[in-house]
């Protein structure tokens, strides 16, 4: 034990005093969580608009009113022509021109219906499309009102669109959980494949081989500080995501660190594995990269909804450790579920890191007994 | 006259598969005793270093390190052993004192044993004002010193060199090999396999390995006037890459 305690001590060493991974573990996860936060958002907020008003009636200037109003959108502009929307466009701050027609207001009250038009900016297709949904929404939620009025007898078919657990569809509530899966497996297992490899590359391994250190002890000695670091970090990100977007743990923060505390061994035991097949630093970085961090990030769910794409990448994103693991910590911050909810997920994990465990453990007694 | 054997190695076979690494070697090294290992590449010298460091277990045969049985408790002896490799062995970014304190910890010794033991040592190497200096800071020579400072800093019985003085400047192993001899005459006993063959001539006695055999063993004076050579660089030229046929 001592001489194990010996070794973790040079481990949070090396960690503490190398800048750069420091802010690997500190700044980035900080960093993600303020750009996934403001500057990644995939919801709207004061989105420049600018409005043609041919029509300058009441029913025009209620709807000018009505979507000045709303934070999603600002209006930049009135346009007095058809001539100025492509300039305006160009310009690239107004996200999409509204065309009222003329005669709007006495058209709605002699056929019951006019026709406003909505060009957004295609170059975006994100917030074009986002665009178009809110506006469509103020418009129809404005003629129901209308016909309410006029006609209040006229059946109306009004499509109420309600999001269930995220009501303003606000994208950060997505994002953290996001955050929290991509900066463990960046964490467990880059790091520590790295870390591994580095003393292999430096030749320092042979030397901790040859001591009374057994292998075991090496290697979890090696990993015992990240275990704690990503703990630490979790509940950073954690307190921001409270203190800065105000989202707190809807579900029990209890079962959700142990959860975490299962995905960062299991982050662990892939970083173990990475570590076991290379011995060039290089090689695990680009291992740990292109196998888990990019398949993390596309196919977890994360950012692209899996139910979106062809089947083939369902089945493909199932043995990827993340996809579950967004799903589990989804459920216990946003719809506070209990473990009742997410027992299939967990045993899923579990079995994962057990396999993964059984794997490197292998590996590396192969590698560190006959390798020469 | 009969000194005390701390290393016995009894007809060490090691095979891979059907590869022969090391053929049926027999020698024993004694306490304080500076024993050179020589070698081509691929001669078999790094295969039976692990087996005496026990790192890996001998195919047939029976080799005692530090009166452990390799074959059985290998983990004992690496408690006892001290081992620098020809790669660097010491952390860049810990400073010469966290060094110390590390591989003192790896092989068991507590602060209270550590401290004063570390002063000492900083004090002899005139090292004092290096102490709290990263070792990333400090000239190639001086590291390589301090690396075999660290390897017999917890007093072992024996202690393995592996091609410790590559790469280093003729000063610098010069000097490297007077803290070999002060080493050897506080009774611990230095296992050394190098390249530079004038190296081997400080040795004790020499082992000259080719293709998994011991093809010579004795002090170097007797080896030279044995095979007619003035160094060993000749000696090992003539009898270390034989054709097929020869011993």
């Amino acid at each position: 034990m001592k001489r194990f305690m010996a070794f973790v001590r040079k481990e949070f060493l090396h960690i503490f005093r190398d800048f750069r991974t420091l802010i690997i573990l500190f700044g980035l996860p900080a960093a993600q969580i303020l750009i996934f936060g403001y500057a990644v958002r995939t919801d709207l907020q004061n989105a420049g608009i600018a409005v043609l008003d041919n029509a300058r009636d009441e029913v025009s200037k209620e709807l000018t009113q009505k979507i000045e109003a709303s934070e999603f959108f600002n209006i930049r502009r009135q346009l007095s022509s058809y001539d100025e929307i492509d300039a305006t466009f160009r310009q690239g701050k107004i996200k999409a021109i509204i065309i009222f027609p003329e005669r709007m207001a006495s058209d709605i009250a002699r056929e019951g219906k006019a026709t406003v038009g909505i060009i957004a900016d295609g170059a975006e297709p994100n917030t074009a499309s986002l665009v178009t949904g809110y506006l469509t929404g103020i418009l129809s939620d404005y003629s129901a009102t209308l016909t309410k009025d006029i006609t209040p007898a006229m059946p109306l078919i009004n499509p109420e669109v309600r999001m269930y657990f995220n009501p303003n569809l606000e994208s950060h509530f997505m994002f953290v959980p996001g955050v929290i899966t991509l900066i463990l497996i960046l964490i467990c297992a880059l790091m520590t494949s790295v870390t591994i490899v580095r003393e292999k590359e430096f030749g320092t391994m042979e030397v901790l081989l040859v001591s009374p250190l057994k292998p075991w002890q090496i290697i979890v000695g090696k990993v015992t500080p990240y275990f704690f670091l990503s703990l630490v970090n979790i509940i950073v990100i954690l307190l921001m995501a409270w203190f800065v977007f105000g989202l707190p743990v809807k579900g029990s923060v209890a079962l959700l660190i142990a959860e975490c505390m299962l995905y960062i061994l299991l982050g662990l035991s892939i970083g173990i594995m990475v570590s076991a097949s290379t011995s060039k630093m290089e090689n695990a970085i680009f291992i740990s990269f292109l196998a888990l961090m990019l398949p993390s990030i596309l196919l977890s769910g994360f950012i692209f909804p899996i139910e979106n794409m062809p089947k083939i990448y369902d089945y493909v994103s199932m043995v990827l450790p993340p996809r579950w693991f967004v799903d589990v910590i989804r459920a216990i911050m946003i719809k506070g579920a209990g473990f009742s909810y997410v027992w299939k997920e967990t045993v899923i994990l579990a079995c994962m890191t057990m396999f993964f465990m059984v794997i490197s453990s292998r590996k590396f007694k192969t590698r560190l007994g006959k390798g020469k | 006259m009969e000194r005390e054997k701390v290393i016995e190695v009894k007809d060490l076979v090691k095979k891979f598969g059907t590869f022969t690494a090391n053929d049926h070697l027999t020698f024993d090294v004694y306490r304080g005793e500076i024993f050179g290992f020589l070698g081509a590449n691929g001669a078999g010298k790094t295969t039976a270093m692990r087996i005496l460091c026990g790192l890996s277990r001998p195919t047939s045969g029976k080799v005692t390190v530090a009166g452990i049985d390799a074959s059985h408790r290998p983990e004992e002896i690496k408690k006892r052993i001290g081992y620098m490799s020809q790669r660097f062995s010491l952390y860049e970014d810990l400073t010469v004192r966290e060094n110390i304190e590390l591989y003192g910890g790896i092989y068991g010794m507590n602060m209270k044993e550590i401290v004063p033991r570390r002063e000492a040592l900083l004090e002899r190497l005139s090292f004092t004002a290096y102490g709290d200096t990263l070792i990333g800071a400090l000239p190639l020579g001086l590291r390589q010193k301090l690396a075999f400072a660290v390897a017999v800093f917890h007093e072992p019985g024996i202690v393995f060199l592996d091609e410790p003085t590559s790469g280093v400047d003729p000063v610098t192993r010069r000097q490297f090999w007077e803290m070999i001899y002060e080493t050897a005459s506080r009774g611990i006993t230095v296992f050394v396999t190098t390249h530079y063959m004038d190296e081997a001539e400080y040795c004790d006695r020499i082992t000259i390995m080719s293709e998994g055999r011991i093809v010579a063993l004795d002090t170097p004076s007797a080896l030279l006037s044995q095979y007619g050579t003035s160094s060993v660089e000749e000696l090992f030229v003539k009898i270390a890459r034989p054709q097929k046929t020869s011993v």
